[in-house]
């Protein structure tokens, strides 16, 4: 049982990095992005590439972060100079990509057992591989939301917040959405990407089909991340994200253990973040039904 | 200051919605120049305004600011000299970012973006004691999301930030319209008080007759996309709203039916 929970925690540092870039643009830009979906499987595609290639685990890492961002970038020039909804420009990035993940692999799927990946030196120093995978999840976790922290707080991090919260004002102000919309995408595209790179290695294979649901995933973790950690600090919030991640994999986990077929899973993940989303719906729904039960009383 | 040059504009072009929204419109603000400018619904005074502020592209004419000419320039890069107020209080803040942050990103209006802090401590000082010229008591609550602020408060904070850094022309749209009948004199109070420490070039959209009378040095009433009358100097002090309609009734040869302007 510690085994499987430990397990998912490990595997919830590596997507805490991709539900930060969800966090990104559903958040901050106020973008539902589907580009992930595609930038997801990319970061993964180019790790697995570069390492039976025999690059440098740490270099086929940072490649992942540029194909990422390359993507992010593509979705955002749709978005903006061609004018294409958000949704749908996300949507066509994806749909691209999955056959250019093709080209990168070569073919569907790449097996990287007994490869050196990013968390074989952390192996050799005696970890075993759960540890390792958790130890670097965590640094590059951290790391990341420091960077954040930093980031959103400078001119041009303000710049982007306020584009997803008020566009207009924020063109009246003399900034161009367009440039702050797309800087959103590429930072998002490329921690996504990244989160792919370490996956893919963790699990040592990468596979096309792996972001199908993906942004379903993310979505999940943010709203976890908010209902249970959530703060009105911004740090805190970051912090909420990871833990939402971590715990979406271990209510997974458990869920899995208690007997449920994983076909059933992204069914699973479907329903619960379509109950998250509704949650301010609902509640509305409840509150006289609240107030009469009160009256009665 | 501002020259608007021969500008027609019209929406949906071609299509049985097409409609003139300005019709060769020439106007011309004088550094320090306070205007009000009514008119009916559809008269086109919100338009000019865009149109200035370069929210619309112009289908002819120009429009000089400052002897630069921007017909050709986008919104954001227009914003560098323009200071602007919307009609809806939501429109001119981040809700979701505090009271500061808002003011340091129009603090930084017309400047380069860089990697440097959004917000220094020097900054909050200033905006403290720019805030308590408002006395609406923003000055203790910087940190406080701006969201959470009173339709008239966010329409002082945005006027404040429209002026925060001395803009060539202020463009105020109807900015009062959709405050409840005590809030708006006080935000009117506010505006004079901003446009008169600053000598401010300002363009007021109203449909409140009264206000229009009352405020700025100038007015101008467009009917159907036209400037009708101009009218400034002693002759405006002396403007009544009766004198404004006969005015209007002579100048358009129509009555001025529109309960809005006449009610308000």
């Amino acid at each position: 049982m510690l085994e499987i929970l430990l397990g998912a925690v490990s595997l919830g540092t590596l997507w805490a990095v991709m539900t930060i870039g969800v966090f990104i643009t559903y958040r901050i830009l106020n973008i539902a992005d589907l580009t992930v979906e595609g930038s997801i499987a990319m970061g993964a595609a180019i790790a697995a590439r570069g390492i039976i290639m025999g690059m440098n685990p740490y270099v086929t890492t940072l490649l992942a972060l540029i194909g990422g961002m390359a993507a992010g970038l593509v979705t955002g020039l749709l978005h903006t100079q061609l004018k294409i909804p958000a949704l749908l420009s996300g949507i066509l990035t994806m749909i691209a990509l999955w056959s250019i993940n093709l080209r990168i692999m070569g073919k569907s799927n790449i097996s990287l057992l007994r490869m050196d990946t990013v968390y074989t030196m952390l192996e050799n120093m005696g970890l075993n591989k759960t540890d390792a995978v958790m130890v670097l999840g965590l640094l590059f976790v951290l790391a990341i939301i420091i960077l954040l922290y930093w980031f959103f707080g400078t001119e041009i991090g303000c710049a982007i917040r306020a584009t997803g919260s008020n566009p207009r004002m924020v063109r009246a102000q003399g900034i161009n959405t367009d440039s702050t919309i797309i800087l959103g995408l590429i930072l998002s595209n490329g921690l996504v990407a990244v989160s792919g790179a370490l996956i893919a290695q963790s699990q040592s294979y990468s596979d096309v089909q792996m972001g199908t649901g993906a942004i379903v995933i993310g979505l999940a973790s943010v709203i976890i991340g908010e209902v249970l950690f959530g703060t009105k600090k911004f740090f805190g919030r970051l912090l909420s994200l990871a833990l939402g991640a971590i715990t979406y994999r271990i209510i997974i986990a458990l869920v899995l253990k208690m007997g449920m077929p994983a076909n059933d899973l992204k069914l699973f993940t479907a329903i619960t973040v379509a109950v998250a989303l509704s949650l301010p719906v609902l509640r509305q729904y409840f509150m006289p039904l609240r107030k009469s039960f009160k009256e009665v009383e | 200051m501002l020259r608007v040059n021969n500008v027609y504009k019209t929406f949906h072009t071609g299509t049985v919605n097409e409609k003139i929204a300005l019709y060769n419109v020439n106007m011309e603000l004088r550094e320090g120049d306070f205007i009000t400018l009514i008119g009916g619904n559809g008269a086109g005074k919100s338009t000019l305004l865009n149109c200035v502020a370069g929210v619309y592209g112009v289908d002819q004419g120009t429009i000089v600011i400052d002897a630069n000419d921007v017909t050709k320039l986008p919104e954001h890069k227009r914003a560098s000299v323009l200071g602007r107020v919307f009609q809806d209080p939501m429109m001119g803040t981040a809700a979701n970012m505090g009271i500061e942050e808002n003011l340091a990103l129009a603090y930084r209006r017309g400047q380069k973006r860089s990697l440097k802090w959004g917000i220094t401590r020097k900054e909050r000082n200033l905006f403290r004691e720019q805030l308590e010229r408002l006395e609406l008591g923003l000055e203790d609550r910087l940190q406080d999301k701006v969201g959470l602020l009173s339709g008239g408060q966010r329409q002082a904070l945005t006027l404040l930030m429209a002026t925060l850094k001395k803009p060539k022309v202020l463009l105020l749209d109807e900015h009062t319209a959709a405050l409840d009948p005590k809030t708006a004199p006080k935000v009117l109070e506010i505006t004079e008080q901003l446009i008169q420490a600053s000598n401010l070039t300002t363009m007021m959209v109203t449909h409140n007759m009264r206000d229009a009378i009352k405020h700025g040095n100038r007015l101008i009433m467009m009917h159907e996309g036209r400037i009708i009358l101009d009218i400034n100097g002693e002759e405006k002090k002396k403007l009544t709203v009766e004198d404004l309609l006969e005015r209007f009734g002579q100048a358009s040869g129509e009555e001025f039916a529109n309960d809005r302007a006449l009610l308000s």
